[in-house]
C-alpha cells in the first residue's frame, strides 16, 4: 500500500507536496540527485512523456537539465541550486520561464522512513494561478491552455 | 503568454512550463480519471470548439453580460446566443442568473472549485511521480540490505 500524498496551499505563491517513503533519507535523497536514479521516477510513464536525457551537477552553483520528448516536440526544464546539504535539503530554480518558481526540498528521517516536503514558491500570485491553471482571474488564459490540447485529445 | 499558437511538434518546446504542467495534468486526468471527469472535459472542449463560444467566454472575462448584451456585441439573434450560452452552461463554464426579466451570464467556476480542481491536479501528478519513485526507494534499500549482509558475511569467514 501507498503513502498518501498531501498538498498544502501555504500562501498565494507557495503550495508543498508532502510524502513519506519507506526508506532511509540517504537513500531517498541519492534519488533526486543521482541522473540514473531521477530517471527512473520523475517522468510517469502515464504522462505520456518521454525523458531524454537528464543531467545533475547536485552542488551549490552547480546546474540540472531536463530534456523531454512529447509528441514529436522536445523541451528542456532546466536551473540551478541554490543550497544542496546532503541528506536533508535541496534548493533549486527553475529557469525555463521568467515566472517559474524556486523549488525546496526537505528530506527528514524518523524510524527508518523519510518524510519528504517539497514546495515551489513561485515569484508572484499571478505567476503561481498561470502555473497551476488557477483562479478565476486568469480564466480566459485557461481556456487558451484547454484549447491547445485539443489536437492531442484524439489520440 | 503566447499560447494560442498550436499544439504538436517543434511549437511545443516554446510553451511555458505553467502550460506543459496543465498538459501534463490534463493528459494524466484524462487517462485516468473516472467517466464523469472524461464526461465534463468532452463537454468543455465541445464548447470551446466554436468561435462564438471562446469570444463570449472573453466577453465574460471582462464583465458579466446580458444574453441580450452578448447577442448585440456578436451580432446575433437573442434565440442563437440562448442555444450557445446553453452549452456553455451544460460544460460548466457559464452560469446564468435570472433577475426580473434579465439573464445574467458570468463564468461559470466558482473559486473553490476551481481551487480543489488545481490542489488535485498537482497532487496526482505528484503522486504518480511519487509512487514511481517508491520503486526506487525499494530497490536501493533492498540493495543496501544486501551489500550490508555480503560485508557481515565476509566479516564472518574471516580468521581471527
Amino acid at each position: 500500500m501507498n503513502n498518501q500524498t498531501t498538498v498544502e496551499h501555504r500562501s498565494e505563491r507557495e503550495a508543498a507536496v508532502k510524502r513519506t517513503f519507506n526508506g532511509p533519507a540517504h537513500l531517498v535523497y541519492q534519488a533526486w540527485t543521482k541522473p540514473e536514479l531521477l530517471k527512473q521516477w520523475w517522468v510517469p510513464k502515464s504522462l505520456g512523456m518521454e525523458l531524454l536525457s537528464c543531467e545533475v551537477d547536485a552542488r551549490v552553483g552547480g546546474s540540472y537539465r531536463f530534456e523531454f520528448r512529447h509528441g514529436e516536440g522536445t523541451m528542456a526544464f532546466f536551473g540551478k541550486y541554490l543550497e544542496v546539504i546532503p541528506n536533508a535539503r535541496l534548493v533549486w530554480t527553475n529557469e525555463e520561464s521568467a515566472d517559474g518558481p524556486v523549488t525546496t526540498v526537505t528530506f527528514e528521517e524518523k524510524g527508518g522512513k523519510t518524510l519528504l516536503v517539497m514546495s515551489e514558491l513561485y515569484p508572484s500570485k499571478e505567476a503561481f494561478d498561470a502555473a497551476m491553471g488557477g483562479a478565476a482571474a486568469a480564466m480566459p488564459e485557461s481556456f487558451e491552455q484547454l484549447e491547445a490540447l485539443l489536437p492531442s485529445l484524439g489520440k | 503568454m503566447n499560447i494560442s499558437g498550436k499544439y504538436p511538434g517543434s511549437e511545443l518546446s516554446r510553451l511555458p512550463f505553467s502550460l506543459l504542467l496543465h498538459a501534463a495534468n490534463s493528459c494524466y486526468i484524462l487517462n485516468h480519471m473516472v467517466q464523469y471527469t472524461q464526461a465534463r472535459f468532452d463537454a468543455s472542449f465541445a464548447a470551446l470548439s466554436d468561435a462564438t463560444r471562446r469570444g463570449v467566454l472573453e466577453q465574460l472575462g471582462c464583465a458579466d453580460a446580458s444574453i441580450t448584451d452578448l447577442a448585440e456585441k456578436f451580432h446575433m439573434t437573442l434565440t442563437g446566443m440562448k442555444k450557445h450560452v446553453g452549452v456553455l452552461e451544460q460544460a460548466g463554464l457559464v452560469t446564468t442568473e435570472k433577475v426580473g426579466r434579465v439573464r445574467t451570464c458570468r463564468l461559470g467556476v466558482r473559486r473553490l472549485e476551481e481551487e480543489a480542481a488545481w490542489i488535485e491536479k498537482y497532487r496526482q501528478l505528484w503522486d504518480a511521480r511519487f509512487n514511481e519513485l517508491d520503486k526506487v526507494v525499494e530497490t536501493l534499500v533492498i540493495e543496501e540490505l544486501k551489500r550490508k549482509e555480503k560485508t557481515d558475511g565476509r566479516k564472518r569467514r574471516m580468521p581471527p
